[in-house]
């Protein structure tokens, strides 16, 4: 045995507890999010009978009495409670009242002493063939079902893939607000980070310690009082309009707050020090002496802003960018309480259906779309970065 | 010659600290003039006080007459080369050569020709479309000269232009620099903190100690005449005997020494009789032999150590009362250790400072 | 090599192994789950501390905000670390459903006849009867509004008004405002058009509402005159009333009640132990101490009949409360809370 591979074996085990904790608490719950997204089988494992003669169906005439029949059956054979919760609620939200149908049937279907001739006799809705139409839609074990409703997609009877109406499904406008809040938040905090990044860059000492600090006290309080905070600055009666009242530059409240101006405002405060950080290390690392080199050579302050410093620090405008977009994309609490109704973000949507509805299938999906979103911002920024000269 | 640069009373604070202290400095035209001091002594600010970069605390600075003080640095037109070479690390040598030129608003066509010309001149013509980063220390400062010459600036300023390359790529450069001021005929203004330096390139050498001009002059004659035994003692190596002047005879003095010798030596400045002074001698003006011989000015030493350093042979002496260093020419005999022999040396070979 | 990977894996694999093995091995306390807030901490000198004294041993208390996934997440897991949780009637009845709760002893309960039939389910026990109302400062407003068409009428009663972000009570609230009546409310929106109708609604007053998401918030907008009315807890408004001597008015003519129910989680540690706990909150002279501190109505008979009248008066249980309001449906809201609230959702990003 070498002795190159006894040192990758020891660097193995010292990265032993590193991995572990990746697998356990990173790409574990991030593969089985993506995995809820697209498996299915809560319906095919319970309804096997059902499966087999729904195969045979036009999907369009009633319900014979062989489905109905395996249908019962199959239900009689159910005795995991929860297994049939997975099942139900996997059948209401492809159809809207499966969840009171299935409650009455297998409470009718368990009286032993009255047996029910068929489905139909406990319950008139069973005559209907979407509810039918519901479960032979259902028994595949994967499904694009979810992926596509996360992007306002989905089947028709004829399983066609069509775009849902518009007032039942915004999850693409509700996306696409997200990426501009985001993208707003982050041009905001390029615009205030940046400058603030070269003043503390350039500053040494105490003033630049203080100016650090002042960035990254946010860090430190928990963002619910953060969020708190901006909602007494901000609200109509707040310091922030009482003060231009007072000052007399406003002569009526200005709207801060339940619109997409606080949101912004909010955000950017909260996400700033995540813009300033990397942008001054990367202007640390710019020698001093460039921007003199400049001037001697003639640039006006601005063009050799433009020309030497920019350039130099968009390395980190850009790493600054993407981990303040990425932050905000996935913001929910600032949005939620310092927002309006039309400041919703995906975040909250994801939220209602991993514990409102738990529809874990469609949490997933949307958490999906997420991640993609990330990862190819995350591509154009390497394919950047890479390309971004000034550094071997 | 109307002086091209000049400095009138230029006095600079940081805070409490004086960095220079009511400075007057003129500079020629096409002269080559080296600021040389310890670090701490005024020179590198002075440099950024003529380059824009900072601003003299009272005193006025003139450029051809005008004073250039509110210019701010992007018009003063000068080249600055820099002891890290600030060259900009996102753009291409090319592109680093052409950005003055840019900046100037010249054409394409000719920011490529002149572009091409400086980069000849540098003899780093196949770099072209390197970057900074795959250059070494010593192509980069090359770069760094080309970009500071290439839009023909009125004056050269370099900050230590050489400190961070090694001793024989620094030797080849400074003979290129001299070269290139030669050829070109520029105005250059040189900081360092090398003797050896400031000597093989300079025109004229102002020796700065404490925010002030010590003495300045051609190389020899800080070398040959220093005017303090501060300029002594910082250029090359040398004896610094005490004594107290007896006579004065013209350029020269009588100076005896605490062990009773009489030396007669060229005088800086003026001294007058009974004056407490400095001889400064040149350890390799002084010559070792066993007799007394002719010469003016013989001391009479022992030999407590002897070197030889390839070039030279370092020989440590003491007389009664002080020690003395002599350097002989290789070709020179050996001293052992214990030798007594007569140390002598001509009176313009050695300098009377007033302390 | 191999000796000193395989240990490596060993060793990470022993530290693995003995952390999940040692865990259990501290007992752990009986832990409650309510709303959190003043309600709680009423419930915690009522119900916590004294059942704690009885039992002698701790009882931990913690808040949540609701959810049946965050039941289900911690029931699937296995061995979940709550034991008796409050739940809202949707989640009381998707969890049984789903098996999510144990069934409820109700011979421990002191019998099913003791408790509203309301408050009766296999798998919980009513704690508390709440109403969602209309609530105003009367300091800023003398003459309130009385109904929904009140709420909706901004020329009358000008500002801002306030909603839970969400389909439920909203649609419910919208349609009572465009004149549907209490007993065909949910027949109404059962159809198609009634909830085209209800939506239809809230666009007239879309632009003046703000939503609020948490209990805290409608107070909050009411105390500093961000919004002139708003839909709000009951008890939570009583509370502020008294704790800071506000005068918030509630509308209960048009309220929604419901019942929060106490469950025990499936194969939870204490299931016994919770059961014994949800009997001591539900007997009578515990249960009667509660409308002293947070106005909810309380579902056991015997113990609404011992509450003072002074209390009495601001529950929702109250008959002259009761008589013009409506109980939520929940079936109604089990079937369609997913499809209505996708669709609340794009009504609001519109």
């Amino acid at each position: 045995m070498s002795a190159a591979s006894s040192r990758t074996g020891r660097s193995l085990i010292l990265l032993a507890p590193l991995l572990l904790f990746l697998i356990g608490f990173f790409v574990w719950p991030l593969f089985s999010m993506m995995s809820q997204a697209v498996s299915d089988p809560a319906v095919l494992k319970l309804l096997p009978r059902s499966a087999e003669v729904l195969a045979d169906w036009d999907r369009k005439s009633p319900p014979s009495a062989a489905m109905q029949t395996a249908l019962m059956e199959d239900l009689k054979a159910v005795d995991d409670d929860q297994a049939l919760g997975d099942m139900v609620r996997r059948l209401n939200s492809a159809r809207s009242g499966f969840r009171t149908l299935m409650g009455k049937t297998t409470s009718a279907l368990d009286e032993t002493a009255n047996p029910p001739a068929d489905l139909v006799s406990i319950d008139k809705r069973w005559e209907k063939p979407e509810f039918w139409l519901a479960i032979a839609d259902a028994l595949s074990p994967y499904t694009d079902r979810n992926l596509l409703a996360a992007v306002d997609f989905g089947r028709n009877a004829a399983g066609e893939i069509e775009h849902l109406p518009p007032d039942q499904s915004v999850n693409s406008v509700i996306l696409a607000r997200t990426f501009w809040i985001a993208g707003l938040v982050t041009f905001f905090c390029a615009l205030i980070g940046f400058p603030y990044a070269i003043i503390a860059a350039s500053l040494d000492g105490w003033k630049r310690d203080l100016m650090l600090g002042a960035v990254l006290l946010p860090l430190w309080t928990s963002l619910l009082v953060r969020t708190a905070a901006w909602f007494i600055l901000l609200q109509e009666k707040g310091l922030i309009n009482d003060l231009l009242l007072t000052l007399g530059i406003i002569n009526s409240p200005l709207a801060l707050i339940f619109n997409r101006t606080g949101v912004i405002i909010a955000m950017t405060h909260v996400l700033l020090p995540f813009m300033v950080l990397p942008i001054y290390s990367v202007l640390i690392t710019i020698p001093k002496n460039l921007m003199p080199a400049a001037a001697s050579l003639g640039a006006p302050p601005l063009r050799a802003f433009l020309r030497v410093l920019l350039p130099l620090s968009l390395r980190g405008v850009a790493s600054g960018g993407l981990l303040v977009f990425i932050s905000a994309i996935g913001y929910y609490i600032t949005p939620a309480l310092i927002g309006g109704p039309g400041d919703q973000m995906i975040s909250s949507i994801i939220a209602f259906y991993a514990t409102g509805s738990a529809n874990w299938g469609m949490a997933g999906a949307l958490g999906m779309v997420l991640l993609v979103a990330t990862l190819v911002l995350y591509s154009v920024y390497a394919r950047l970065s890479s390309e971004e000269p000034g550094r071997r | 010659m109307a002086e091209f640069i000049r400095f009138e009373r230029i006095t600079k604070f940081y805070g409490p600290l004086c960095v220079v202290e009511n400075l007057d400095l003129g500079i020629e035209k096409g002269e080559f003039v080296s600021l040389l001091g310890p670090s701490g002594s005024g020179k590198t600010t002075l440099l950024m006080m003529l380059a824009g970069f900072e601003q003299p605390t009272s005193g006025n600075i003139l450029l051809d007459g005008t004073a250039i003080n509110a210019v701010p640095t992007h018009k003063r037109d000068m080249g600055v080369v820099f002891q890290s070479y600030a060259l900009f690390p996102h753009m291409s040598v090319g592109e680093n050569i052409a950005f003055p030129l840019q900046m100037r608003g010249i054409g394409k066509a000719e920011v490529d020709e002149r572009v091409k010309r400086a980069l000849g001149m540098v003899q780093l013509s196949a770099l072209v479309d390197r970057r900074p980063s795959q250059l070494s220390g010593g192509q980069q400062q090359r770069v760094a000269l080309a970009r500071a010459l290439v839009f023909e600036p009125r004056v050269v300023l370099m900050d230590e232009p050489l400190g961070a390359l090694d001793k024989n790529l620094r030797e080849q450069m400074q003979l290129d620099i001299r070269d290139l001021h030669r050829r070109l005929g520029l105005t250059i203004v040189f900081v360092t903190h090398d003797q050896s330096e400031a000597l093989t390139m300079s025109d004229r050498v102002a020796v700065f100690n404490k925010g002030r001009i010590e003495q300045i002059g051609t190389p020899r004659q800080v070398y040959d005449e220093p005017a303090t035994r501060f300029v002594a003692e910082f250029i090359g190596e040398t004896n610094l005997v005490e004594g107290v002047v007896e006579a004065v005879q013209g350029q020269e003095a009588t100076v005896r020494l605490p062990s009773g010798a009489q030396i007669v030596s060229a005088v800086s400045g003026t001294v007058a009789r009974g004056q407490s002074v400095f001889l400064s001698i040149r350890p390799e003006r002084v010559d070792l032999s066993e007799a007394r011989g002719e010469a003016r000015n013989v001391l009479e030493t022992e030999v407590t150590d002897s070197v030889y350093q390839g070039d030279h042979l370092r020989v440590q002496l003491q007389n009664a009362t002080h020690p003395l260093i002599a350097k002989l020419g290789r070709r020179s005999r050996e001293f052992p250790p214990g030798t007594k022999v007569f140390a002598a040396f001509s009176a313009g070979d050695c300098r009377v400072i007033a302390p | 090599m191999k000796t000193i990977l395989k240990s490596g894996v060993l060793a990470a694999a022993a530290i693995v192994l003995s952390a999940s093995i040692v865990a259990p091995a501290f007992a752990r306390d009986l832990t409650v789950v309510s709303w959190g807030g003043n309600y709680q901490d009423a419930q915690r000198n009522i119900y916590f501390k004294p059942f704690s004294e009885k039992l002698g041993k701790p009882v931990l208390d913690e808040a949540w905000d609701g959810g049946i996934g965050v039941i289900q997440s911690k029931v699937k897991a296995g061995a979940p670390n709550w034991d008796a949780v409050q739940v809202e009637a949707e989640e009381l009845a998707l969890g049984c459903a789903d098996g999510l709760y144990e069934k409820i002893d109700w011979d421990k309960m002191g019998g099913k006849d003791k408790f509203l039939d309301s408050a009766v389910n296999d798998c919980g026990v009513g704690a508390i009867v709440w109403s969602t109302a209309i609530a105003y400062d009367g300091d800023k407003l003398k003459e309130g509004p009385t109904s929904w068409a009140d709420f909706w009428n901004v020329e009358k009663f000008p500002g801002k008004r306030s909603l839970r972000k969400g389909p439920k009570y909203t649609l419910e609230f919208a349609l009572l405002a465009d004149g549907v009546s209490k007993d065909e409310l949910y027949d109404v929106l059962g159809t198609e058009e009634g909830v085209a109708r209800a939506f239809k609604k809230l666009d007239e007053l879309k632009s003046n509402i703000v939503w609020w998401e948490s209990g805290a918030q409608p107070l909050q907008f009411l105390a500093s005159g961000e919004v002139a009315m708003t839909s709000a807890y009951n008890g939570r408004i009583t509370g502020i009333n008294r704790s800071e001597g506000k005068h918030f008015k509630v509308v209960f003519p048009g309220s929604i009640y419901a019942v929060d129910s106490w469950v025990v989680l499936k194969d939870a540690e204490n299931k016994d132990a919770a059961q014994d706990f949800i009997a001591f909150a539900s007997q009578p002279e515990n249960q009667a101490k509660l409308p002293e501190f947070v106005a909810y109505g309380l579902p056991n008979k015997d113990a609404a009949a011992k509450v003072p009248a002074e209390f009495a008066k601001d529950l929702p249980t109250d008959p002259a409360n009761m008589t013009d309001s409506i109980p939520l449906n929940v079936d109604f809201w089990i079937d369609n809370a997913e499809t209505l609230t996708a669709r609340f959702n794009a009504w609001l990003a519109q």
